[in-house]
């Protein structure tokens, strides 16, 4: 049985503990989590959780069927039963010293669309944004032993074309 | 008007048409508590330990179909009531559960008596509330019993610091409630039940096997005359039992582990079986991968998450189970279908030749009583007729198995968790809601002293049981699995130092009885049963070498049964002994 990944957006109510329901389940029935992200949206009163998670599609229908059973989750859909886009934010701290170090990390940075957003006689902190794959693609492209901090917020998204998630 | 919260709360419970809350006090709760003194409407019943609240409540609940409600203090009080919480979630019964919290400036000072109350039930309740806001209080608690009693029911806590029952707000019960995010499907999709309703008329070896969703679901009726219009066998699960008469011919017992030949052997060589509001237990299936291996399975549940979960099925209906029949019988009905008489005659006579084999019976006329004639002879002297609650043990799977249940709500056991401690509460909630009805708890001496203490209650309110003790000395089900898997070494699955059941029953005021010849278990039964305002504790000195037959070994299939007197235990799988 293969496991494939898949990317679950919720619109949740916006209430004190509702996130945690989310969380609880997961580890409760062991399932796979491997980002979470939330915020609240333009309505006040719901927040909108994006997670990504892998298994086989019994797993991953028993996590949907799960998710919809909470009372707090108002709607959600599996994003990658369509098309979708993907974007994740990442902030990296690099060392950079002297210029072959400084040239090299902003054509790097250039390559990647990256953005230099801070800059010190020694770092640079670039930021970045796109698919997981994209990010991990810049990460392997640095010398590791410049890397000093690397934040990632996890994975959002959204479904292309008409389609969209609301109530 | 305005009303403190302590007051709106039991407002709320008065438009509920609470009859009895089951509660203990404490600080947190004493505001509550004023304000239930000097009303009539509901009544607290003052137990002697939270969780036997909850187990009370709980039987109140399983017995009569409305929500058990339960009000514990913060703290220790809460999780007390855990235990109970979590029996009542795993087995689907309604109920609200009020607990205080420590006043609302002080929740995360690790306060005295403070606990996380909303995260330590969370993961065994339906949902939970912490209520912030004296003008949240109303609607919560509507939405409380809203979300408690409908779709899958389940338990549902309402946390309330201490000064939200002090605060002011008007009040105003809400009437209706509508939640965005919460919708059961109740009405099953007609194209679905088209679908199955041809696979089930077309089959030649049909089997139905219903679960505790049915008596939820308040649709024994139409289960009964839906499977007495096709001719169909029928198996329930233990949670089940009662939905469909046991004295029934086309009944053919229970299911699982320690379900009848026919029930398994049934299962086993069906060639559709018709799963309704039962949830593919794993003391039910056996071997996953061998289960049903010659069926195609239609299964009929209110929680979507429930089918597909254990077993893949060919044809999922989420809907209400009454709501599914009813539009069953009438399609039936309409198309003028019927089974395929000729082969389900050729199933019937193979279904007889397995119940010829009877698994269930066991040796006569000895010197020692058998658990098991014990419960034949309650059965009799009861007419069948009495509510019966267990705790959890060998004793539970003999009250299964030989008391015949006839109608819905009449057997309440502790299913899915198996909590030792509940049938002594349970009865209690049980004879609160039925108290001119026979309710018995059979127990065992073990499960028994879990939650003793309510015989106090039992006295105080004047709620007489029948107290159905078999004593057979042993932790019985641990002995037998110790026994058939780990060679008889019995570690620690001896009780010694019992205390005299007799002496203990007298002190807390009620009748106590010992019996220890099969001669006398009909007329201390009799003798107990007369004494209908009394509570009795009938301690009966039983076999402690009988085992519960028929049985599955973990990890065995349906068709691999292990019956009294005709098979050695084998040795199980390595895999068979990680599974309890």
């Amino acid at each position: 049985m293969s496991t494939r990944r898949h990317i679950i957006s919720i619109l949740l109510e916006n209430e004190a503990g509702a996130l945690s329901r989310v969380a609880n389940l997961f580890s409760a029935r062991g399932y796979n989590i491997e980002s979470l992200t939330v915020a609240p949206t333009e309505d006040g009163s719901l927040s909108r959780l994006t997670l990504v998670t892998s298994g086989t599609e019994e797993i991953v229908e028993q996590i949907v069927k799960q998710l919809n059973k909470l009372v707090d989750v108002v709607k959600l859909i599996d994003l990658t039963e369509g098309p979708y886009l993907e974007r994740e934010l990442m902030l990296v701290k690099a060392r950079a010293v002297g210029n072959d170090e400084r040239g090299e990390m902003e054509r790097l940075t250039s390559i990647f669309r990256g953005h230099i957003v801070d800059v010190t006689d020694s770092t640079f902190t670039i930021e970045l944004s796109g698919t997981g794959e994209k990010l991990d693609g810049f990460l392997h492209a640095v010398n590791p032993d410049n890397l000093l901090e690397v934040v990632r917020s996890g994975v959002t998204g959204i479904s292309r074309g008409q389609k969209a998630l609301r109530v | 008007m305005e009303l403190t919260g302590a007051e709106i709360i039991v407002r709320c419970l008065q438009e509920e048409g609470v009859e009895y809350v089951f509660g203990y006090p404490g600080g947190a709760v004493l505001h509550i508590y004023d304000a239930l003194n000097g009303q009539e409407a509901v009544q607290h019943v003052l137990v002697r330990h939270e969780q036997a609240a909850t187990h009370a409540a709980d039987g109140y609940a399983r017995a009569s179909g409305k929500p058990g409600v339960v009000l514990v203090t913060s703290g220790p009080g809460l999780t007390n009531a855990v235990t109970g919480i979590a029996t009542a979630y795993m087995d689907s019964i309604p109920m609200v559960v009020l607990s205080g919290q420590v006043p609302t400036k002080l929740i995360g000072n690790d306060a005295f008596q403070e606990v996380d109350s909303v995260g330590i039930t969370r993961p065994c309740v339906k949902h939970n509330f912490l209520v912030k806001d004296v003008r949240d209080l109303a609607t919560t608690i509507k939405r409380a019993f809203f979300i408690a009693s409908t779709g899958r029911p389940g338990p549902v806590l309402v946390d309330v610091p201490k000064d939200v029952t002090s605060q002011k707000a008007d009040f105003e019960y809400p009437k209706t409630i509508k939640m965005r995010s919460y919708n059961p499907t109740v009405k099953g999709h007609t194209g679905q039940i088209r679908k199955a309703v041809d696979l089930i008329m077309g089959a030649k070896r049909p089997m139905v096997y219903s679960g505790g969703g049915v008596i939820l679901s308040e649709a024994s009726k139409e289960l009964t005359e839906f499977t007495r219009m096709l001719g169909y066998p029928i198996t329930n699960t233990l949670m089940g039992l009662g939905a469909y008469p046991a004295t029934d011919p086309q009944f053919v017992g229970m299911l699982g582990m320690h379900g009848t030949y026919e029930a398994n052997m049934g299962m086993h060589e069906c060639d559709m079986l018709l799963a309704i509001g039962a949830r593919f237990d794993d003391r039910v299936t056996g071997n996953l991968e061998k289960f049903c291996p010659y069926a195609k399975i239609v299964h009929i549940d209110i929680d979507p998450s429930s089918i597909a979960k254990n077993v893949k099925v060919d044809i999922p209906i989420v809907g209400s189970v009454a709501n599914v029949l009813r539009t069953m019988i009438t399609m039936i009905k309409e198309s003028g279908q019927s089974p395929d008489q000729q082969a389900l005659a050729k199933w019937w006579e193979q279904i007889n030749e397995w119940r010829a084999i009877k698994c269930l019976d066991y040796p006569r006329g000895g010197e020692i009583i058998k658990p098991q004639y014990v419960v034949d002879e309650l059965y009799r002297v009861t007419r069948g007729e009495a509510i019966v609650t267990s705790d959890v043990g060998q004793h539970q799977m003999w009250a299964a198995q030989y008391y015949l249940f006839d109608r819905p709500r009449q057997w309440i056991n502790s299913g899915g968790l198996g909590t030792m401690g509940f049938g002594l509460p349970a009865a209690m909630g049980a004879k609160f809601a039925f108290p001119d009805q026979e309710v018995v708890c059979i127990t065992g001496e073990g499960s028994i002293q879990m939650m003793l203490q309510e015989l106090s209650t039992m006295k105080q309110y004047g709620t007489p049981v029948k107290i159905v003790n078999l004593n057979n000395r042993y932790l019985g089900m641990v002995r037998q699995w110790q026994e058939f898997f780990y060679e008889k070494r019995y570690s620690h699955s001896y009780m010694d130092a019992l205390p005299d059941f007799v002496k203990l029953a007298e002190a807390y005021g009620h009748v106590g009885m010992m019996i220890e010849k099969p001669g006398d278990v009909e007329g201390a039964l009799r003798e107990a049963f007369a004494l209908k305002d009394r509570t009795v504790f009938l301690d009966f000195i039983t076999d402690p070498a009988e085992n519960v037959y028929p049985m599955i070994p973990a990890g065995g299939a349906h068709n691999e049964m292990l019956l009294a007197g005709r098979d050695q235990m084998r040795s199980t799988t390595e895999e068979g002994m990680i599974l309890v």
